[in-house]
């Protein structure tokens, strides 16, 4: 593992000097604070039930349907199109350091894109400074949520960068697979086929795996075990097809 | 391929070789002094196509070995194999005595290796690139600083130092690639190709430089320019179609592949005596071309011979006594293209037997 800090420190390295990595925040940036004013003209309009840090979070999936997938699909994909894998595997560097490092890079950009909506509310709370509509617990929860589910989602991307040396193919096979993760269990929950007693545990695992309910509990406050624990196997499988993908298309290609 | 086709009198010669070394591999010697690359009976295949087949060859240490070959012949997956980057099929294959299946990290130190188009990324500056990839390689932080402006000099990169490697010229690039090949001073070094695409005087410069790693580093290198090869390399080895064709020192080559020399004549004289004299100087001494007469009635001729030795004195005077005017007599050494194409061709013919059967 002594070469993942390597890995990593380049590749963070290179995503602060390319342009790209600012256009891409800048665009993010412009997107949630599109969903946020809108969130707030709501409120002035009306009296909410729930604080507006629930709402934010409730739209987590449209970022992470689009910028996941564009902040993942280079990493292992453009390596193998340029030849450069070639030469990064034939130091004493192993796949797994690889795979690793490149994730940990994308992921730490991607905490830093969420972290910086955290203006937003800093903004509200100076301006309303009523700590009803900044309710904590929420904020903290909504947040935690983020962290977490962003291991899997990015090793899913990475997974995805994996397979092909085609970005946009990598691009376009993350955001299948994001979405089938995000909004399948949810579709599959009311297929009726699924009613018989017979696939029972099969409805139980789909319950097990809505998303969309773990963020809920999240903003609630409830940290529950089997949720993170459903995210950290999440993502060491993710990240093993990954390492495998790589390396079967050595053998292959 | 059947086993008796395997057995033609042409590849008799190499297949010696090859059993001579097979032999040597055998016996055990000390690791400090184990040759630098050893492969035995390498076989790779790729969804049924054979690219690499049953090759065997042993390098000692700090020599040049140049790999020749057609296009598609195995050269690139014969060094992807070497380098650990992709596996073999079968056979065995050790590194400086470290074996490459269970000691693939060891040998992985051991080599510096430049694959072919010299693949870089393109948004980051040469100095960067060479810290990063030092770093990958374990060179201390300490000595990381004064090594990579020691590469820099002695592949005249000074001056690009701080640009970005997409925006450098070809010539640049592939230097930057030679420079990080040797960075971390590895013994082995594997180049694909390493003067592809240069200016013939980029071209002298990484030629000098591949010379000047002779007896300190073990170098490997593929082209497709011979003379490059001619004048850099202690050792060929030519493969066809995944199969070694053809392999020792030029010299070497040029006896057992070509096995004749040629003269070139120019004199004026009547033709049909001209057999006649050579016969009396030496029995296999043939006419093989023969040339119009200029104006003042000079022609060219193309002599062969077997024998090695040099017949010029021997055969001016014959032809002098024979009633000739001599303007010119010259030897005609084999290139090491004629080796090239003649190794080549010859294992064309053998594999065009085996279709026919």
């Amino acid at each position: 593992m002594r070469h993942f800090l390597t890995i990593l420190s380049h590749e963070v390295r290179m995503l602060l000097v390319a342009p790209s990595t600012y256009v891409a925040a800048t665009l993010f940036l412009a997107v949630m604070g599109f969903f946020f004013t809108s969130i707030l003209q709501d409120y002035s309009n009306a009296a909410q039930e729930v604080p507006p840090p629930q709402i934010f979070f409730q739209l987590f999936w449209f970022p992470v349907l689009f910028m996941v997938p564009l902040l993942t699909m280079k990493c292992l994909a453009e390596e193998r199109r340029l030849g450069t894998l070639e030469t990064l595997l034939t130091t004493p560097v192993t796949t797994t350091e690889v795979v690793l490092g490149k994730y940990a890079a994308a992921y730490l950009l991607y905490l830093a894109l969420w972290a910086s909506t955290g203006g937003f509310f800093y903004i509200l709370h100076r301006f309303a400074s009523d700590l009803r509509f900044i309710d904590p617990g929420a904020l903290i929860g909504g947040y935690l949520f983020i962290a977490v589910s962003g291991l899997l989602f990015i090793a899913i991307g990475v997974f995805a960068s994996s397979l092909s040396r085609n970005q946009a193919v990598a691009g376009i096979l993350g955001f299948t697979l994001l979405f089938a993760l995000i909004f399948g269990s949810g579709l599959l929950q009311n297929a009726s086929w699924l009613d018989r007693e017979l696939f029972n545990p099969a409805r139980e695992a789909l319950h097990y795996a809505q998303i969309i309910q773990h963020r809920e509990d999240f903003a609630r406050g409830i940290v529950d075990t089997r949720q993170l624990l459903f995210y950290l196997s999440g993502t060491t499988l993710a990240l093993i097809f990954s390492i495998l993908g790589v390396e079967a298309k050595l053998l292959h290609n | 391929m059947s086993a008796d086709s395997e057995n033609t009198a042409a590849d008799t010669a190499a297949r010696n070789t090859l059993a001579r070394r097979a032999t040597d591999a055998s016996t055990p010697i000390e690791r400090g002094e184990a040759p630098a690359i050893e492969v035995h009976d390498l076989v790779k295949t790729y969804a049924g196509t054979t690219a690499v087949d049953h090759i065997s060859f042993s390098l000692p240490r700090g020599e040049i070995l140049g790999f020749l070959g057609p296009n598609g012949a195995g050269k690139s997956t014969t060094m992807r194999i070497l380098t650990g980057y992709l596996p073999a099929s079968s056979g065995r294959v050790s590194v400086c005595g470290h074996s490459l299946t269970s000691q693939l990290a060891e040998v992985k130190k051991l080599i510096g290796y430049m694959p072919e188009n010299n693949p870089l990324p393109e948004d980051m500056r040469v100095h960067e690139y060479l810290y990063f990839r030092g770093r990958l390689k374990e060179v201390p932080r300490r000595t990381l600083g004064p090594r990579i402006d020691e590469v820099l000099e002695l592949c005249d990169l000074k001056r690009v130092r701080h640009k970005i490697i997409g925006k450098l010229s070809k010539g640049f690039r592939q230097r930057v690639g030679i420079a990080e090949a040797i960075l971390a001073e590895p013994p082995i070094i594997i180049m694909d190709e390493p003067t592809i695409g240069l200016d013939p005087h980029q071209i002298l410069i990484v030629r000098d430089l591949i010379a000047s790693l002779r007896g300190r580093m073990t170098v490997i290198i593929s082209s497709h320019i011979l003379p490059e090869i001619e004048m850099t390399c202690d050792r060929v080895l030519i493969i066809n179609q995944g199969r070694i064709v053809a392999q020792g020192t030029p010299e070497e080559l040029r006896r057992s592949v070509i096995g004749h020399s040629h003269y070139e004549l120019e004199a004026a004289g009547d033709p049909s005596r001209l057999s006649e004299a050579c016969g009396a100087c030496d029995e296999s001494l043939q006419i093989e071309a023969r040339g119009e007469p200029d104006a003042t009635g000079f022609r060219r001729w193309l002599l062969t011979t077997k024998r090695e030795d040099p017949l010029g004195e021997g055969l001016l005077k014959t032809l002098g006594e024979a009633g000739f005017r001599v303007r010119s007599l010259s030897r005609s050494q084999p290139t090491l293209e004629d080796v090239f194409l003649a190794a080549t061709r010859r294992s064309w013919d053998v594999t065009a037997e085996d279709l026919k059967r």
